[in-house]
């Protein structure tokens, strides 16, 4: 489709970005890859009259270790962050996560801030944002705060950011050591969005004997409810339970695109099972073309425990 | 970077790799695998799309179209949008009521059938959702959305029909006066009842084809122009022949005065078979304001607006003998025909009555078609139409009186398809296979795919519980294609032959130009013309151009659809050929001095036989044009065309065999191999018949696993856009393994059959088929397509469906 026609400016630094938004009020758009943008324009399900273009300030770009945390600049492109050594060893869940998003295309124009700003519930970002704790820092005329990612997606396709403000960076709190990572994404085409998705963190202890059990998990779900949600049900009672010993040469950390378990993926680990179970409480899925809320349920248990295995597996 | 993303160095890559053109061994071009010589422009856009045709003074066309799926305009004015910028006309479908006249159906099926009339902009009534109402014209594309938004239209809301069985009902909405049955046409031979009467297994399935959106790479466009005499159409048609010949009808500009041009064109699958409403409006355009319009549909616009495929309900029963063996078919189809009928809308399902018997003897067999309007997007050709929802059928019947029996799905097939000897075979559908042999595509497939082992596997899995499980799926396909002997066509009240043509031109420097009836839109004829052509006059392949899609220039044709083009049209050109060679043999054995009796041809020389002394046919091209010195009574020409119509329809086949793992925890399905083999006849060009093979695996998978047009209650299509209309890449896909036996036609002189559709046909049972399979130990019996991880994890809840 053709959207309508509005003004177009390509902001040279971010105060002057904050400052265009400022005047022009709500009818304004912060335009950053475009990926999610675009297409609501051409289906002219949005008409902002002025659009203003950060996707290419330096300053709103890159990633870096700042000792406890990364910050990642919100128009770094999913291609950087998969490719970024910094992410991989910092927060390597955000690094899985974004190889699941979408085609090449579209992950070297697709940005980190711009995902999580667009706030689709179907996006893969904003569940790791949930589990990791992740924080947003937003700047507008009248300066900078930080609000936690729970209270930044606030319903479908909203966020905290006002009028006037933009996502400048987000900091992702390194977990540490003894932590493993997943993210399992069930969708019907390599390019299309998850019908759900888990991401987890699995930090795994081990005995002297070489049993191993989960010491702590964070759990976020995509695309069960309005927005990304936090399985804290799952969390506490994954908490002890007993992980099989390491089947050798899993995934070897890259993202795993496997779309079916192993063929003894579902071995009797019965505490993860009944802790996944509880994936589905308390989230509020929608109905699609692509599935019901109770497929989601049901498969939200599924690949819970999926996801909740592979993590502890890569540790 | 940007280097590599230049177009142009592309293209020099292209040409100048050593792969292209892989040189002809012993001298025959045709069976060579050649890299196609149009690819190069096509692929890096260096071509002319109808889209990027820019003409001084250009208008550009947007049209409003009906949100409502059923609906009376109580009123509606277009002159507000005059007021907006740039815009320079805008019309309703009243402004043009007196002049658009109806779009065309060119199958009436029956004598009694009921063809509504289409207006190409609706005047009084819509009666689908994205029909045309009304049309903006302006100096840009932008300014004419715009504008759209300030025409006023009143609907009043009537009911909207979606569902086939309840359109058919007595108190039914109406979508048209004469009520929803638009047809009802039926074929039967043999003895059905005695066949059902006391028949020891009897297997009655009802099966769905969902209705599919077809999905052409380079979306509709068309350009008119006119220079206050005659008119220029470009369009991206596949059918620029039908297309000139049924828009003079319309229109009432005189044929002899509109030309009609397919440029390079991205795609059809049949999508491009039509006379759409937006071809004739522009031409109208045109002629109302003198200057050159275009209109290039946005995707979504498309998916509510290019012709759908498919959307039948097949009742079927088969009745068979306790030893598997086949007595009879009872097929009752509903077809949705949509809101209209369009250009051969009513005849696709009957395409497949022929069919459904597939490659197995059966006594007797009943087929009943009625054809439903429903307040839809008309339904049209969609590669294979008719012929893969027929295959399906008996295909999944088969696989489903297998597990009946407690037999291999192979031995069922094994104990009824007709064999080797037994051909010419005229069948239960009266058709008469010239050839073929299952057996040996068969045994070969069985091979490639470790059929024994991935069976033993399956076994293995069902017995270990495995949450994934293994199914395998098997498709012994045949389908008629050549469209068509022009006799047949005439028998089946449809409005054309089904002749092609053909010319060759031989120029002056011993170049050549064959002009081709056939309109190719991805297929590769280029490269495969010039490979014939290459053989028969005995010229390099690198000097033949191909000329085609405008009827100005390539005159006389019946387009390319049905797997028609080299079977029909590519004989047409070798018959051409052989007269340029006739005239030839003539001048040379004047310039040799001797009888053209006398006279050999071989690879480009005309020789005395049992002499050395020879002449090239590029050196008689030269003499002919200079034609200082020719033989009395010949003209100073070699160039030659002819006509051809095959004697029957040809009939490719193979055996296509599929392994699906399910996940029965998600219902998530994955092809783990994939196997085909075809028997195509003869071959031309192996690259080219593998393109058209995986290219057509991938849409058949795609009906069975992806693909589906969604109407939701009152009419309204969600599948407006690629993310709800969901189409496999490559990364959805396996490595399909593809092979080959060769039985030659016997109706034609090339032994060629068609390959443009067998992978569509061959592939949506085999993997449906497989994905039951798999969950047989669930007592699943049918999974509808396509089969969704929802749909499949729902079948194993739920067990027989
Ligand atoms: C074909 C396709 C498939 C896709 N598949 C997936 C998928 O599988 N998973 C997935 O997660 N995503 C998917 N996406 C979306 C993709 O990840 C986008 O990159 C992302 O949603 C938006 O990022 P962007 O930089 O393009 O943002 P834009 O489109 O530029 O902006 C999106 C929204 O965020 C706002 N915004 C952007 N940046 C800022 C900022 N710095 N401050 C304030 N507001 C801002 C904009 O105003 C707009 O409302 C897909 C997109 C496409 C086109």
């Amino acid at each position: 489709m053709i959207p309508a026609s509005f003004d177009y400016v390509r902001a040279s630094s971010v105060d002057e970005a904050v400052e265009v938004l400022a005047d022009a009020g709500e009818e304004a758009k912060v335009l950053s890859g475009g990926q999610s943008l675009l297409p609501l324009l051409r289906l002219r399900l949005a008409y902002p009259s002025v659009l203003v273009d950060v996707g290419r300030l330096p300053e709103l770009r890159g990633v870096r270790d700042e000792g406890g945390h990364v910050h990642i600049g919100a128009t770094t492109t999913h291609d950087e962050i998969i490719r970024s050594p910094v992410v991989r060893a910092g927060c390597p869940l955000v690094a899985l996560a974004t190889a699941t998003v979408a085609d090449p295309a579209v992950r070297h124009r697709g940005t980190f801030g711009g995902s999580m700003a667009h706030a689709d519930p179907a996006g893969d970002l904003p569940a790791v944002a949930v589990a990791l704790d992740m924080e947003f820092v937003l700047r507008s005329t009248t300066g900078e705060r930080v609000v936690t990612a729970t209270d930044f997606f606030t319903d479908y396709l909203e966020t905290a950011l006002e009028p006037g403000e933009i996502l400048t960076a987000v900091r992702v709190p390194k977990l540490g050591e003894g932590w493993g990572y997943h993210y399992e994404k069930f969708h019907r085409t390599a390019q299309a969005w998850a019908i759900v998705g888990v991401a987890a963190a699995v930090r795994v202890t081990v005995s002297e004997s070489g049993a191993r059990h989960v010491a702590e998990a964070r759990v976020g779900l995509t695309n069960m409810g309005p927005t990304p949600l936090r399985a804290t049900a799952v969390e506490s009672a994954a908490v002890d339970a007993e992980l099989p010993p390491v089947p050798h040469a899993t995934a070897n950390g890259s993202p795993s695109t496997a779309r079916l378990p192993s063929a003894n993926g579902s071995g009797p680990h019965d505490t993860l099972r009944e802790a996944a179970s509880l994936a589905d409480g308390d989230t509020s899925p929608t109905a699609d073309l692509h599935a019901t809320p109770d497929y989601r349920r049901h498969l939200a248990r599924v690949l819970t425990h999926r996801a909740l295995t592979h993590a502890a597996a890569t540790v | 970077m940007t280097e590599e993303l230049d177009a142009g160095i592309v293209a020099r890559q292209i040409a100048e790799s050593g792969e292209l053109g892989e040189p002809a061994r012993n001298r025959h071009e045709v069976g060579a695998a050649r890299r196609r010589k149009e690819d190069a422009r096509l692929v890096t856009g260096r071509t002319r799309w109808t889209d990027n045709i820019q003409l001084p003074g250009m208008l550009y066309v947007a049209f409003l179209r009906s949100p409502m799926a059923h609906a009376r305009v109580t009123r509606v004015d277009a002159s507000p949008a005059l007021h907006r910028p740039g815009v320079v006309a805008a019309f309703t479908g009243r402004d043009l009521a007196g002049e658009q006249g109806s779009l065309p159906c060119a199958w009436p099926v029956t004598e009694d059938i009921v063809v509504p009339a289409h207006p190409p902009m609706a005047v009084d009534e819509v009666r689908y959702a994205g029909e045309a109402v009304a049309c903006v014209v302006a100096t840009d594309r932008y300014r004419a959305y715009d504008a759209l938004e300030s025409i006023e239209i009143d609907y009043e809301p009537l009911p909207a029909v979606v569902d086939m069985n309840a359109a058919l009902e007595d108190d039914a909405p109406r979508v048209h006066e004469e009520g929803n049955r638009a047809y009802v046409w039926k074929f039967g031979t043999g003895d059905i009842d005695a066949a059902f009467r006391d028949a020891p297994v009897v297997v009655e399935r009802t099966f769905v084809q969902q209705r599919l959106i077809p999905t052409a790479m380079e979306p509709r466009a068309v350009v008119a122009q006119t220079d206050g005499d005659s008119f220029t159409l470009h369009s991206s048609t596949q059918v620029p022949h039908i297309l000139r010949i049924m828009l003079a009808t319309v229109t009432g500009i005189p044929e002899h005065k509109l030309r009609v041009i397919a440029p390079d064109v991205g795609g059809g699958f049949g999508s491009k078979l039509q006379v759409t409403a937006e071809e004739v409006l522009l031409l109208l355009l045109a002629r109302r304001l003198g200057k050159p319009v275009k209109w290039t549909e946005s995707r979504s616009e498309g998916n509510l607006t290019v012709h759908h495929g498919r959307d039948q309900i097949q009742r079927l029963s088969l009745a068979a003998e306790a030893d598997g063996r086949l007595r009879g078919l009872r097929v009752d189809l509903l077809a949705d025909m949509g809101a209209y009928l369009m250009l051969i809308t009513p005849g696709i399902p009957i395409l497949g009555a022929f069919m459904f018997n597939g490659i197995y003897k059966m006594d007797a067999y009943d087929f009943t078609c009625t054809g439903v309007f429903t307040t839809k997007m008309p339904t049209d050709a969609y590669r294979g139409a008719g012929r893969p929802e027929a295959t399906f059928a008996i295909e999944r019947l088969m696989d489903e009186l297998a597990a009946e029996l407690g037999l291999d799905p192979i031995e069922v097939r094994r104990r009824n398809w007709i064999t080797r000897d037994e051909f010419p075979y005229t069948t239960v559908a009266n058709m008469t296979y010239d050839s073929g042999d299952y057996e040996a595509a068969t045994r070969k497939a069985l091979a490639l795919f470790g059929y024994d082992k991935l069976r033993a596997e399956q076994s293995e899995r069902r017995d270990r519980r495995d949450p994934v499980q293994l199914g395998i799926g098997v498709s012994t396909y045949t389908e008629m294609c050549g469209l068509a002997p022009s006799r047949v066509l005439g028998s089946l009240s449809y409005g054309a032959g089904g002749w092609e043509y053909a010319a060759v031109r031989m120029l002056p420097t011993g170049k050549v130009e064959a002009v081709t009836g056939v309109s190719p839109h991805g297929q590769g004829h280029e490269t495969a013309w010039s490979q014939i052509v290459a053989d028969a006059l005995g010229v390099p392949f690198e000097d033949v151009a191909v000329v085609h899609g405008d009827t100005a220039i390539a005159h006389k044709g019946m387009d390319t659809y049905g797997s028609r083009s080299l079977a029909v049209g590519g004989v047409a050109l070798v018959r051409a050929c052989d007269k340029v060679r006739e005239k030839a043999r003539h001048v040379a054995a004047h310039m040799l001095e001797a009888s053209a009796e006398d006279i050999e041809f071989s690879e480009g020389t005309f020789r005395v036989r049992g002499t050395e002394a020879g002449t090239t046919i590029q050196e008689i091209a030269l003499a002919v044009f200079g034609a200082h010195d020719l033989p009395d009574g010949v003209e100073a020409s070699l160039d030659s065309d002819a006509t051809f119509d095959p004697d029957d329809f040809s009939f490719p086949h193979g055996t296509h065999l599929c392994a699906v793992e399910v996940d029965t925890e998600t219902g998530a399905t994955s092809i783990r191999s994939y196997v085909a083999v075809d028997d195509i006849g003869k071959v031309i060009n192996p690259l080219i018949v593998e393109g058209q093979v995986h290219g057509g695996i991938a849409q058949g998978i795609a009906q069975a696993l992806f693909e589906e047009a969604v109407y939701d209650s009152e009419g309204n299509l969600l599948t407006t856009t690629m993310a709800d209309y969901l189409l496999p890449s490559a990364a959805d896909l396996p490595d399909f393994v593809t092979a080959r036996t060769e039985t030659p036609a016997t109706g034609n002189p090339l032994g060629v059959k068609g390959v443009g559709e067998a992978g569509t046909i061959a592939s949506t049972p085999a993997v449906v088929n497989a994905v039951v399979d798999a969950l047989r130990p669930y007592g699943v019996r049918d999974v509808p397509m396509p089969c969704t991880p929802e749909r499949v994890w729902r079948a194993i809840q739920g067990g027989a469906s």
